[in-house]
């Protein structure tokens, strides 16, 4: 028994910032100065904060510590874990307040959170069972076969309102009533864990931190639909979460939640894994089932959907693994408290995975219709280096971007798609005033063009000549009559695509040149770009007030482009200049400006 | 495991030690004095007979044992404070493992203060 848990995540965030030989050295310290029989160090999963790994916490005094290095460890032994002092320093400076040291869900970023697919996040062994059985872990599965029957569980989850945390939220209830109505010898669930979108690890952070939560609900979703047979798509760029779901599905055996006559009640049900080799296309439904049956992952068209013809041919249920972490929650504390979170048509929470401007990158759960606002500035921190707020993306390459005028909207699927964005997984892009759209419209394009698996026509060669304009844009060389062009392949792709891939890909253009038209038009018109992001628009100038002539930009040019002497004022040769803005870097009176 | 029943057992185990990995105000707080004197005088077992039985017991829900620094009155460590929501401190003196366990059964499950052992019946001048 120990008197005191030190939780250090293993996530993949803290993981790459070295939270493993945190870990090694703790255990280390801690049987130096005598205290491993009283301290237990616990390895989690994300705690969200991923801005400031690698990330400790103490319980049961629920210190945080963050950004710990190695050398730190033996002070945070001797004086937090053996005589109760908080190494003040090393906290979570959120935390700590002039009345001493506040708690972590009194923390902006926690405060408003609500934690549901991400409850056990951070707070438990992901790869010790009974860990999950300890926080409640299996009790839905037992109740789901010794109290509920098949009918009884669609309904449960009919009336919460879950819709699916893929993309497209589709209600969850619905797609397994389809699915159980079909009469088969054999179904299938599968889960979508082929997270691709860039900037999106929520499925990733469950995966790796609560992989029982999985298992759990696909189990009971086999016994909703009446399938013994499950399969995981999981991407191999996840490693540490395709062990974990090893260690899972092995213990789950082990104790027999797994595999045949569960809990006496002769309902049998197993899951295997399956590894995505890196295709984007492959999170698309039909792909990915084409995919786990052995062929090269290319979409088929519906109908016939999964819940009728799905994998091998057999009636099939497709969910997100966000989707499925809810689904034990919702059984235990029952549809009417799912119900009573989120927006009308939109209930429950949603993971956020924040990134780009912003200071506390990382991922947050908040009840649906949560603003926007709400999101960035309390939650997120704000944007840093007092820049301002230009746009925020969400859904990857099948989203867009949201603009200020938005930046109070509840959100949830409906409005965003109102306002041509989409909810996606969940990857929420903040972007400032020196981000350039065109240029964010063109990378989310590049990504479409590289991912289109070449089936149909319109998604192979219509998002390539999207493309190539957009480039011509950025390079100044795009005339009026090019924006129109765009816009029409835009629609036409759209319309044509053969899958989910191609259909939205479009978006990112749409919503740019919907809201930022005027960016566009300074790029053909005026040939500028105001973001000073698109290089062949822009030049450096050294401002003759501000110039002191301290050589430093000169001699760390590396085009030797810069000319002037000591103390008289330099000048960039515009011919020779690749722009690569050292000197702007390396000025230390702000003399050199771009524009 | 074929039963629910075993199900539950795993849980009730398993519940005590993962409770005690949240934040709950509601919580009473039990301090144990860790500085360099009450180490000194045997703070450490005192420290770890309450946080055993508290775990031992399925009480992590209630309660949460941690130390503290010294609060200055070196000469009666080990000491233990109990702060219970809405309730004033109670501050035990020369603490052991012995006495604690009394504490925790009289006064932290009984809800009836050990006078005995506490500052306030002690004769400071």
């Amino acid at each position: 028994m120990y008197r005191s848990h030190v939780l250090v995540c293993g996530g993949t965030g803290c993981t790459s910032s070295g939270s493993q030989q945190i870990m090694v050295k703790l255990r280390d310290e801690l049987g130096n100065q005598g205290l491993s029989e009283e301290v237990s160090v616990v390895q989690t999963g994300c705690h969200g904060l991923c801005a400031l790994g690698p990330i400790m916490i103490i319980y049961p005094d629920a210190t945080f510590y963050a950004m710990v290095k190695e050398e730190d460890i033996p002070e945070i032994v001797s004086e937090h874990l053996l005589k109760g002092r908080p190494v003040e320093r090393l906290l979570y400076n959120e935390t700590v307040t002039p009345n001493g040291i506040k708690a972590l869900s009194d923390t902006d970023f926690y405060k408003k959170q609500h934690r549901i697919a991400l409850r056990n996040c951070g707070v438990i062994n992901p790869e010790e069972i009974e860990e999950y059985i300890g926080t409640g872990g299996y009790q839905a599965l037992g109740k789901v076969l010794t109290e509920m029957t098949p009918d009884d569980v669609i309904q449960t989850l009919l009336d919460s309102g879950l819709r699916g945390r893929g993309g497209a939220g589709f209600p969850t209830g619905m797609k397994w009533k389809l699915a159980k109505q079909n009469d088969a010898d054999q179904k299938y669930v599968c889960c979508n864990a082929d997270e691709g979108d860039p900037g999106a690890f929520m499925d990733r952070s469950v995966l790796e931190g609560d992989p029982h939560a999985l298992l759990e609900a696909m189990t009971i979703a086999g016994y909703a639909i009446g399938a013994s047979q499950g399969f995981i798509y999981v991407r191999a760029e996840y490693p540490i979460a395709v062990d974990r779901l090893k260690i899972a599905i092995a213990q789950a055996r082990e104790m027999e939640l797994l595999g045949d006559d569960i809990f006496g009640t002769g309902f049998s049900f197993d899951i295997d894994l399956r590894l995505g080799a890196g295709a984007f296309v492959c999170g698309e439904e039909t792909a990915l089932m084409v995919s786990i049956e052995g062929n090269r992952g290319e979409p088929r068209p519906r109908p016939p959907f999964p819940a009728q013809k799905g994998l091998f041919g057999k009636p099939t249920i497709l969910n997100n693994v966000e989707t499925y972490a809810n689904i034990p929650q919702i059984i235990l504390n029952g549809p009417e408290w799912f119900a009573s979170m989120g927006t009308e048509k939109s209930k429950g929470t949603k993971v956020f995975a924040l990134g780009g401007k912003i200071h506390n990158t990382g991922l947050v759960e908040v009840p649906m219709g949560t603003t926007l606002r709400e999101i960035i500035e309390e939650i997120g921190g704000g944007i840093p280096n007092g820049k301002k707020f230009k746009a925020a993306q969400t859904g990857g390459p099948s989203g867009g971007c949201i603009p200020t005028e938005h930046y109070d909207i509840p959100i949830d699927y409906d409005n965003l798609l109102s306002i041509g964005s989409m909810m996606g997984s969940g990857g929420l892009i903040v972007m400032d005033e020196t981000d350039c759209m065109v240029d964010i419209a063109k990378f989310f394009l590049e990504f479409t063009v590289e991912e289109s698996c070449g089936k149909c026509t319109p998604c192979r060669i219509g998002t390539k000549r999207m493309l190539e304009i957009l480039d011509k844009v950025t390079k100044g060389q795009a005339k009026p009559e090019d924006i129109d062009r765009l816009e029409e392949l835009c629609y036409y792709v759209k319309a044509n695509s053969a899958c989910g891939l191609g259909q939205t890909a479009p978006n990112p253009v749409l919503s740019t040149l919907k809201y930022f038209r005027d960016e566009y038009d300074a790029h053909i018109y005026d040939k500028k770009c105001p973001a000073g992001v698109c290089k062949a628009l822009l030049s450096y100038y050294i401002d003759a007030d501000k110039c002191k002539g301290c050589t430093l930009c000169a001699r760390n040019c590396p085009a030797n482009a810069i000319t002037g002497s000591v103390k008289n004022l330099h000048v960039i040769d515009p011919e020779k200049c690749i722009k690569c803005g050292v000197c702007m870097e390396k000025c230390k009176f702000g003399a050199v400006y771009k524009k | 495991m074929k039963t629910l029943e075993e199900l539950k057992a795993i849980r009730e185990k398993m519940q005590s030690q993962v409770s005690m990995r949240g934040e709950d105000h509601a919580r009473t707080r039990i301090l144990v004095g860790m500085a360099t004197c009450g180490i000194a005088s045997g703070a450490r077992p005192v420290l770890n007979k309450l946080s055993d039985l508290v775990q031992e017991n399925h009480m992590t829900d209630r309660f949460s044992v941690t130390q503290t620094g010294c609060i200055g009155l070196c000469q009666y460590e080990p000491i233990v404070e109990v702060l219970e929501p809405g309730k004033e401190k109670v501050t035990y003196i020369k603490m052991t493992a012995e006495k604690a366990e009394e504490v925790y059964k009289e006064h932290l499950i009984g809800g009836h203060v050990v006078q005995n052992y506490t500052l306030s019946s002690a004769d400071i001048k």
